[in-house]
Formats: structure tokens, sequence, C-alpha cells
């Protein structure tokens, strides 16, 4: 059995099969990390805009969440410019 | 759940190694799985919180009513958010 690591010995057309691959599985893995994100979102903003459970999400409440999920965007890029920022100025 | 990715046997061709179809189909299987046990944990801890006050001898009527009602409300927040979230990706790479 031949290591993994040790490409060499490949040919041509199995190092293309590797590499494509690797870019489906990049492209998963992608899928991956916005569902994760989506989990986030929805158990902080479940917080803000759930109170009790009903029979139907009423219109306020979707409201309430789509404006949770763009504010707590805003807040995560506010948060990275001013830290940036903050450091380019050498604070601590 | 026998059948969530635990059999790598079946792709395998005589050279010993399976084809990209099939390891594809497993990463998938397996992403999905983990999904959908995020979803379970985030809901159940939801859903507890909010249905059911001092834990009596066992779950009655009305709390399993606010859970089953719970759980929906919860998937159907959760569709809210995934949209809202595409939809804002999409904007922020129509700028760049």
């Amino acid at each position: 059995m031949s290591d993994f690591n040790d490409f060499s010995s490949a040919s041509v057309s199995e190092k293309a099969e590797a590499s494509e691959l690797q870019r489906m599985i990049a492209v998963e893995q992608q899928k991956a990390q916005f569902q994760a994100q989506v989990h986030n979102f929805t158990d902080v903003c479940w917080e803000k805009c759930v109170d009790k459970p009903s029979s139907k999400l009423d219109s306020r409440t979707e409201g309430c969440l789509v404006s949770c999920v763009e504010r707590f965007i805003d807040t995560t890029l506010t948060i990275t410019n001013r830290f940036t920022q903050m450091v380019q100025k050498g604070a601590h | 759940m026998d059948s969530f990715g635990s059999d790598f046997s079946s792709g395998a061709a005589e050279s010993g190694k399976m084809d990209p179809g099939t390891i594809m189909e497993q990463v998938k299987v397996q992403i999905a799985v983990a999904n959908a046990q995020e979803l379970l944990q985030r809901m159940t801890d939801k859903c507890f919180k909010k249905c059911v006050g001092k834990p009596g001898g066992s779950l009655d009527n009305s709390e399993q009513k606010c859970i089953a009602m719970c759980m929906d409300r919860y998937m159907d927040a959760w569709n809210t958010v995934s949209r809202a979230y595409n939809s804002r990706l999409q904007r922020e790479r129509a700028r760049i």
C-alpha cells in the first residue's frame, strides 16, 4: 500500500482525480460552514425574537429574525474593523 | 442508523481504492448527520427551556404539546435565518 502523501508515483489521471476530489470536498465543507453559522444565528436570534412558541411564526417574529441576522453580521463587521484599527494603532 | 457511512467496502474496486462518487456520497451523508445532530441538540435546549417548568414525574399533556409546537417553530426560525443569511451573502458578493 503506497503512502497516501506520496503522489510521485501517481499517474496524471490519478492526480487530476485527487485534486477534483479535493475541490468537491472543499465545496461540501463550505456548505457545512454555512449550516454551522445558521445554527449559531438561529440560537442567538431565537432568544431575541421568540417569546412563546405559537401555532405559526407570525410576521413580526419573522421580521425580527431577519433583522437579527443582519444586525448580528453588522456587529461582527463593526467589531472586526474597529479591532483592526486598534491593533494597527498599537493598542493593547 | 447503520447506513450512515460505516460500511466502506461497497465502493472499493479491486485495487482497494474507492471511487470519488462513493467518497462524496459518504462525505455528504456524514455532514448531513452532523447537521441533524446539531439541530436536535439546540432545539432540545430551547424547547426544554420554553416548555418545561418545574420538572415533574413525567411530561404532561401541555408540555408535550408545547414541545411539538416549539419544534415546528424552531425549524421555521431556522429556515428564516437560513434565507436571511443567504440573501446577505449574495448581497455582499454583489458588492465585490
